[in-house]
């Protein structure tokens, strides 16, 4: 062209589509967007900072708001870092438990997915339909941990209580209603002409790039790359259940929503799975110097007075050393680096954000793309701010 | 108060605030302002199960056409003067909702670079306390600011550019 | 050593390859760290990536051992997809002026990654195309996630509860 002329775009940190308070300094030439520049921090709690001044329980309630649509998935992600740090052994209705709400936390977190990336592309009413299935989540969420959302259910070797009365007919309703709900999202989107060319042929990112960026999770399969951490390196006893680990082919943003469909339905399959393998036992192993004691220990025995004292106060020393624990969490690899020095406080506590190395890519796979499919690009990453800026 | 209300407060003027103010409170436009984990219960209350629309709740996502702002989440120093700006965006007359601990006072975030509560920068109308709050107590919070513009007085007067708009004292 | 970290593939290689580069190799709970002189890093991070099949940098942080010398630990944990296996490699950065080389070339996940650890730590990666602050605003003083950097920022107490 011979009077190109480049037109400098500021979207965001206030604006209705960046899923929070990211911003985007563009560069276009016309329409077609030349560099996108990420600027985020706009978030930035200093989570990290904070929790080398917490002990190993306490520094758990702030992991519920770092990916705060899935907050079982971080709690998940550092209960089994400190668990491997103290080299702990969980029961395993604990481990079963804990999958099926690390998998109900998926369906929770690729609900809001689907709402807002529809929503942004166009389609109110699936935004609609996905909070009323959420509700459902949430309200298990309350009855189990008192909370909706900011949970902090599970603790260091178990959970902090067992579940509810009734809570196998909530999850037996989930598993029986929810491959409905998802036949209707799909009927309103998989077909549909707007969506279909909002969709396909966009955000196109080769396997080979997505690696060399960092992506993980559903991004990195839409892009066909077969690697899922629940399979390949299993954790809380994730082998024990068979689901198939959807690839998607022509690495764009229909590919991806795809994938995110096929896992909502595999999540109801492996809550089937544990569902029906969940037996009665302990939910907390047997290490009174970590694991909080039961209530009637504290309120009868001394041992048990003094021991919750002790954990609660001071907290308990780990062992000298650093581990590294990573969990498929529904937006990517979450890992959580431990370094110990033997003290009852983290010396360091690195989260390993998903959103934060995929938002990474956002500058490759909007380049030379038209600056209205630009939402779509960020939808389809499905970022968190709070876990990129933690 | 002659100088500030300069309509005085008679049957008529007291009237037509009564009639602004149930305009006004019936109409609350907020911002879609998400900042952080209060912004998905925000969401929610907004979407099919809580409605907001039913109390005439609409969000907008331009601060030019709302009247008031949901603080839903932590403020950061870095995110600060965007707020400021934003709220400086907003037309007369324009509340505040402080939504959550972390908007109220910082929350469990005492560090280097969150901000200890917005009314350090912002003047708050209604504080909601929770970690996040459920979605009823945000609408209980928003029928509170209902009450407090039902109870403003020379919204008329400061309407024609006559006098300042008055809060109501506290009870 | 134990014998986990002995039979690593990964260990025997690196030690052939470098033999004067590899400083320590150290194995906990099932996890194998290689301490590597910091002048060899992209040498090595390059040797890992093309010969040892490692293709997904995780993660890149530091962390602060403050009153040790050298005070800074830089931090890579990678990962293979074709072999489904974690490695972490590490390397120390004097307190003086702390740099490295940037991996940003053999990795491109790094980009992002160092920034945030120049960002908090203060470390500066030697080659990197865009080393600016990324959490931060660009005027900010100080590196937050040092030790001596006070929690609740210079200049504040923390908050210690209304009766106290």
């Amino acid at each position: 062209m011979a009077n190109k002329e480049i037109m400098t775009v500021n979207m965001g940190p206030q604006h209705p589509s960046t899923h929070g308070v990211l911003r985007l300094v563009i560069e276009l030439d016309g329409e077609v967007i030349e560099k996108i520049t990420p600027h985020i921090g706009y978030l930035h709690r200093g989570v990290e900072k904070l929790s080398e001044h917490r002990t190993y329980h306490q520094a758990m309630t702030l992991t519920d708001r770092l990916d705060y649509l899935a907050p079982m998935s971080n709690n998940l992600g550092y209960v089994l870092a400190v668990e491997k740090l103290l080299g702990l052994e969980v029961p395993e209705r604990a481990q079963t438990i804990r999958v099926i709400m690390a998998e109900l936390t998926r369906l929770k977190s690729h609900l809001v997915w689907l709402a807002c990336h529809a929503l942004d592309i166009g389609a109110m009413t699936v935004f609609l339909y996905c909070f009323r299935e959420r509700e459902q989540i949430m309200s298990m969420y309350e009855k189990l941990s008192g909370a909706r959302m900011t949970s902090s259910y599970f603790r260091v070797g178990g959970l902090s209580q067992d579940v509810y009365d009734g809570f196998e007919a909530d999850v037996r309703r989930i598993i029986d209603e929810f491959p409905g709900y998802f036949d209707v999202y799909e009927g309103l989107l998989t077909k549909n002409t707007i969506w279909l060319q909002r969709t396909i042929g966009n955000g196109v990112i080769s396997a080979e790039d997505a690696i060399d960026y960092g992506i993980t999770g559903p991004a990195l399969r839409g892009s066909g790359v077969d690697w899922d951490l629940r399979r390949d390196n299993p954790y809380s006893g994730y082998d024990k259940y068979s689901f198939k680990v959807p690839v998607g082919e022509k690495c764009d943003t229909f590919d991806r929503y795809k994938v995110r469909l096929v896992e909502m339905r595999e999540a109801i399959n492996i809550l089937r799975q544990a569902l029906d393998s969940l037996k009665p036992g302990p939910i907390l192993a047997d290490c009174p110097k970590v694991c909080y004691p039961p209530k009637e220990r504290v309120y009868n025995t001394i041992e048990g007075l003094i021991h919750h004292f002790k954990i609660a106060s001071e907290g308990f020393p780990a062992p000298e050393g650093e581990v590294y624990q990573s969990v498929e969490a529904p937006k990517g690899e979450l890992g959580y680096y431990l370094v110990s020095d033997g003290g009852t406080k983290p010396y360091r506590m690195r989260i390993r954000p998903p959103s934060f190395v995929n938002l990474g890519a956002i500058e490759k796979m909007g380049k030379g793309s038209m600056i209205a499919d630009l939402v779509a690009i960020i939808g389809t990453l499905d970022i968190v701010l709070g876990e990129i800026d933690r | 108060m002659g100088v500030e209300q300069p309509l005085g407060e008679n049957v008529l003027t007291t009237s037509l605030d009564k009639l602004v103010n149930w305009a006004r409170k019936s109409s609350i436009w907020p911002m879609t302002f998400g900042l952080a984990c209060c912004a998905i219960e925000m969401m929610a209350t907004g979407a099919s199960s809580h409605d907001l629309d039913r109390f005439g709740i609409i969000f907008r996502a331009s601060p030019r056409q709302s009247d008031c702002i949901i603080i839903a989440g932590t403020v950061t120093k870095k995110m600060l003067p965007v707020i400021k700006t934003v709220y400086e965006q907003m037309p007369e007359p324009k509340w505040v909702v402080a939504m959550g601990a972390c908007a109220c006072s910082g929350g469990v975030f005492d560090t280097y670079s969150v901000v200890q509560g917005v009314d350090e920068a912002l003047h708050v109308d209604v504080y909601i306390p929770g970690c996040p709050p459920r979605p009823e107590a945000l609408l209980y919070g928003l029928l509170k600011l209902q009450d407090k513009i039902a109870k403003e007085r020379n919204s008329f007067g400061s309407a024609l550019g006559l006098g300042e708009r008055l809060e109501p004292t506290a009870a | 050593m134990s014998a986990i970290a002995e039979n690593n593939r990964a260990v025997i290689r690196l030690k052939e390859k470098f033999p004067s580069a590899v400083l320590d190799v150290k194995e906990f709970r099932d996890e194998v760290t290689v301490t590597v002189s910091k002048e060899n890093v992209v040498e090595i991070c390059q040797f890992l990536k093309t010969e040892l099949r490692y293709n997904l940098l995780t993660d890149v942080t530091a962390v602060d051992y403050m009153g040790k010398d050298p005070r800074f630990m830089v931090v890579y944990n990678l990962y293979s997809i074709p072999n489904k296996d974690r490695l972490r490699v590490k390397a120390a950065v004097g307190e003086d002026g702390p740099r490295i080389d940037s991996v940003v070339g053999v990795w491109n996940s790094a980009n992002w990654l160092e920034r945030e650890t120049f960002d908090l730590f203060g470390i500066t990666f030697v080659g990197h195309p865009d080393l600016r602050r990324i959490l931060m605003t660009d005027d900010w003083e100080g590196h937050p996630l040092r030790k001596d950097y006070p929690l609740q920022g210079p200049g504040r107490e923390p908050y210690k509860g209304r009766l106290s």
